[in-house]
């Protein structure tokens, strides 16, 4: 499997309040689990379990994961921003793997 | 082709013990989401409104199909929405995915894609920080089951 790789759209720039959408998608096959190879042998489970987005270092959003969530999964959530600073993406395989993006945005 | 009789008899028992059984079949498919509802709310029953649950009534392709939730909240530090549930009732397992928000949300919205085996209700449920809980259901047609065989 090649190494998934996190697509992240956040506004450059937003003013102070604002409530700007946030766009991410993971290149991952969520192998559900439920899937027989051509012998008939079920395909191990290997799903991304859980992503996570903070802003400096405080929650916004958290999401758990279950194998009925599609491959390459893609998530559009909000967030208010006050000030400038980082958000910070994970992404949590099955096997223990992170994945991890960040992105900078600067409040008028 | 005609039938007598006997064979008009037969074909209607058989219609009806096939409608007998039916619902039962689909009713057992909900067990396992109740449990699941009732496992989230810690046992209250939710209430419909505040919650939207948005999906397309007819997807083509059950791999991927887009799904939405919005539920109505000011969102501050003491009064938001904790998670929002989303459960398919007839796929293997009705679990989706859960979505936690926090005050720094902003709005309690998040769109995703999930698989649906079969047409099916989807249902969220969403949990307010004061432990009230609010449920939405759609049903979706699906012409191309998306859990592979």
């Amino acid at each position: 499997m090649a190494t998934p790789k996190p697509r992240v759209k956040v506004p450059k720039k937003a003013s102070k309040g604002e409530v700007i959408t946030i766009k991410t998608l993971i290149s991952h096959p969520m192998e559900s689990g439920q899937r027989k190879d051509k012998e008939g042998n079920l395909i191990p489970r290997q799903i991304i379990n859980t992503f996570k987005c903070e802003f400096d270092g405080q929650l916004v959003f958290e999401c758990d994961m279950d194998p009925a969530v599609s491959a390459n999964p893609y998530m559009e959530f909000n967030a208010k921003v006050e000030n400038s600073g980082t958000f910070k993406f994970t992404w949590v395989d099955d096997d223990g793997s992170i994945y991890e993006s960040e992105n900078k945005i600067t409040v008028e | 082709m005609t039938f007598n009789r006997r064979q008009v008899f037969g074909l209607t028992a058989g219609a009806a013990a096939f409608l007998a059984v039916a619902p039962r079949i689909s009713f057992a498919a909900t067990e396992d989401t109740e449990a699941a509802i009732k496992a989230f709310t810690g046992g209250a029953e939710p209430v419909e409104g505040t919650i939207t649950l948005d999906t397309p009534e007819i997807a083509e392709n059950g791999n991927t199909v887009p799904v939405g939730v919005s539920v109505e909240s000011p969102m501050t530090a003491d009064n938001y929405v904790e998670s929002v549930l989303i459960l398919a009732e007839g796929n293997p397992s009705p679990a989706v995915a859960t979505f936690h928000f926090t005050a720094l949300s902003g709005a309690a919205e998040a769109k995703t894609r999930i698989r649906l085996a079969k047409t099916q209700n989807v249902i969220a449920v969403a949990k307010m920080n004061d432990g009230s809980t609010f449920i939405d259901r759609k049903e979706v047609k699906v012409t191309i089951g998306g859990c592979g065989g």
